[in-house]
């Protein structure tokens, strides 16, 4: 019974992946336009590339990991 | 959350703040990230509510948690917004010295709750901390205990859902009631279809994405003001003192430290009396560990969180010492945050003004303002906005974060909002079905009825809260009462429940009368107080003692008077027998055999680990 039950860690995976995709996408958006927030410090560091791609590298680990049906550590 | 160094009040803008500008404007990207969080919250309760159908299902979660599981949503309860932007704050006050709320005013309690008193709690299988007082102590005591806990966590939710509408206000310039009710709906709907389960999934959520939201803050700033040592001589040179940096050092005397306190107080007062109330009897953090499936995870989960509560000033504590230096005005310079009250007396009227230009004026007098920052402030206007030191996370949030990773950082500061009142309801609904509801109304209901009650409970605890939020909207003063309702408490119960369960000769009438007379003493020394500010001096032991260092000697003083009633009654009344005692005191229980596992998941092994990180790092900045 456990088993089929979707574990919290796929919701976290799920959206650490949606997160990810969406911070990376803008980033790699902004590196290329050149187009950055006005206000915003220290945009020559591109963080929404590196902080977006390790969201989305480590939401799709869980995803991959506690993907429902895959027999897991209880939830 | 609950915020015990009783500063919480303050972190709610006055007027000047609400009608600034907003500190950010978001964009569509941020709207999504928003959106998408919100339709997941709804999403998992929807899905847990077919494993939430029995009374152990809705209200312990099934008991079926891991310890990881457990031990996040455990830390996760107590890391609301409030707190990240209220302990923000007082790091730019008073630097270092606040991490002391997080490292000795926690971590000590932690341990303690996961080796020592989990088991008791565990094998007695209560349902509650009010629970377990009635199955040590008896009706009298429970009574107490369930009712001023119910209060107080009703009134807190609604606590929560106001000062959550304000920061939005001020943060994003959303409308108050919009931001209530959206919120009330979000946590009624998934809380009252998942039960426990809901809770403790959306606290495990939200503790992931407030490192994600809140974790590139100091790591950007920390680049940009050149690492620890630069940030180390920026301070020095801008603000001409190091005791920034120290946690212990200038606490031998009141006069000495900013924050007004003494060592002692910080010991015995927050290190004791309030830390281990608030982490080993406070029923909304204790609800979250006795989920767990089985023992060994029950004692490894506040060990496990005891880990994560030490690394919460790297995004807390870290970003208000580098707003301290980094935080700039439009023209480049320093900028200066200020306390509520510089605020308060620099209103604006409907003109945009400042009302009473005398009373701005000696204010700012007080701050490290400069002269030109004052002016601009008197002669009003959109360029003469002050901020509090409370706005000194979304500050620096707004400064580092562009589209898309800011709305993850605003998302963080809603779900730790949610989260908050998600916890409130939800113990209120389990103390009130079992302990209030069950004993004192309808003893004799099945185990579905208790469920629909606790159901129910949930919706009219969210109505009860909105009310509560627009009564503190209408009578601010209300909201200091509403947060000393947990410092009032806190102190006996734990003297209570202490004894109960380390001395056997504690007796029913002692508990009861320990636990009721301990409140009213704690209440009337806080009255007592607040009649005339002067006695402060009097509790506080010394003249040179500030409002931050009443709440710790308050509780202090008030376990010191429970714990006397508890043991001269005891003496005088008759004590349960030894045979009854068993699953609930110390010497009088047989702890079930563990089975063997190696040393790397033995709980007393990281528990070590814990002490020494937590002696390594008090050494550390010292």
């Amino acid at each position: 019974m456990h088993g089929a039950r979707i574990p919290i860690w796929f919701f976290i995976g799920l959206l650490l992946t949606i997160y990810g995709a969406m911070i990376f996408a803008h980033g790699c958006y902004e590196a290329i336009t050149g187009d950055y927030a006005a206000g915003v410090q220290l945009t020559r560091l591109h963080a929404p590339i590196w902080w977006g791609g390790t969201l989305l590298l480590l939401g799709l680990v869980y995803l991959a990991k506690f993907r429902p049906g895959k027999s897991n550590e209880r939830k | 959350m609950i915020d015990w160094s009783g500063h919480l009040a303050s972190t709610l803008p006055t007027r000047l703040a609400l009608e600034a500008t907003p500190l950010a404007h978001l964009r569509p990207l941020d709207i999504a990230v928003i959106a998408i969080y919100f339709a997941m919250v709804l999403w998992i309760g929807f899905y847990l509510k077919g494993q939430s159908n029995t009374g152990e299902e809705f209200f312990l979660a099934g008991r079926e948690m891991t310890a990881w599981i457990a031990g996040l949503s455990f830390v996760s309860a107590n890391l609301g917004s409030l707190e990240l932007m209220g302990w923000a704050g007082s790091a730019y006050q008073y630097g270092i010295l606040a991490t002391n709320w997080y490292w000795i005013g926690a971590i000590p309690a932690m341990i303690f709750l996961g080796l020592v008193m989990m088991p008791f709690y565990y094998v007695s299988k209560t349902h509650s901390v009010p629970g377990y007082l009635d199955l040590r102590y008896g009706g009298e005591a429970r009574s107490v205990a369930a009712i001023a806990f119910a209060t107080e966590m009703i009134l807190m939710s609604g606590v929560n859902m106001f000062a959550m509408a304000v920061v939005m206000k001020v943060v994003l310039g959303w409308n108050i009631n919009f931001s209530i009710i959206v919120s009330s709906v979000a946590v009624a709907l998934y809380v009252g279809l998942g039960g426990l389960r809901s809770a403790i999934f959306n606290e495990v959520l939200q503790f992931v994405l407030i490192w994600g939201g809140a974790l590139l803050v100091p790591i950007l700033g920390l680049y940009q003001a050149g690492g620890w040592g630069g940030l180390k001589t920026r301070i020095v040179t801008n603000l001409h003192t190091d005791s920034y940096f120290h946690l212990w050092r200038d606490t031998g005397s009141f006069a000495a430290n900013p924050m007004g306190v003494h060592w002692t107080g910080i010991v015995f007062g927050l290190g004791f009396v309030i830390s281990f109330g608030y982490w080993t009897t406070d029923f909304l953090v204790v609800q979250r560990v006795l989920a767990a499936h089985n023992l060994r995870a029950a004692r490894m989960a506040p060990i496990i969180g005891s880990f994560f509560k030490m690394a919460i000033p790297f995004i807390v504590i870290l970003p208000g010492l580098l707003g301290l230096v980094l935080l700039q005005n439009p023209d480049g310079s320093r900028r200066v945050l200020v306390g509520e009250d510089v605020t308060a007396a620099c209103s604006l009227n409907s003109a945009g003004q400042v009302m009473d230009r005398t009373a701005c004026s000696e204010a700012m007098g007080r701050t490290n303002l400069s002269s030109a920052q004052r002016a601009k402030v008197l002669a009003g206007g959109p360029s003469a906005e002050l901020h509090t030191y409370n706005q000194a996370l979304p500050l620096m949030m707004v400064r580092y974060l562009g589209p898309g990773l800011l709305g993850l950082g605003i998302t963080a500061l809603i779900a730790g909002f949610m989260s908050g009142m998600a916890g409130n309801v939800s113990a209120f609904s389990t103390v009130w079905a079992y302990d209030i509801y069950k004993p004192l109304i309808y003893k004799n209901g099945s185990d579905s009825h208790y469920v629909l009650v606790g159901r129910l409970s949930i919706v009219i605890g969210v109505i009860v809260s909105i009310g509560a939020a627009y009564l503190v909207q209408q009578f601010h003063g209300i909201m200091d009462y509403v947060q000393a309702l947990f410092s009032i408490f806190v102190a006996p119960l734990l003297a209570a429940i202490l004894f109960g369960m380390f001395w056997k000769r504690a007796t029913r009438w002692a508990g009861f009368l320990g636990l009721f007379l301990g409140i009213l003493f704690s209440a009337g020394l806080f009255v007592w107080v607040k009649l005339d500010p002067s006695r402060l001096a009097v509790v506080a032991l010394s003249p040179h003692a500030k409002p931050m260092a009443e709440n710790v000697f308050r509780a202090l003083w008030a376990f010191c008077f429970a714990a006397i009633v508890i043991v001269v009654v005891s003496l005088f009344t008759k004590p349960k027998p030894v045979a009854e005692l068993d699953g609930l005191v110390y010497g009088a229980t047989q702890l079930p055999t563990e089975e063997w596992v190696p040393l790397y998941k033995r709980e007393w092994f990281w528990a070590a680990v814990v002490g020494v990180i937590f002696v390594a790092l008090n050494i550390l900045v010292w």
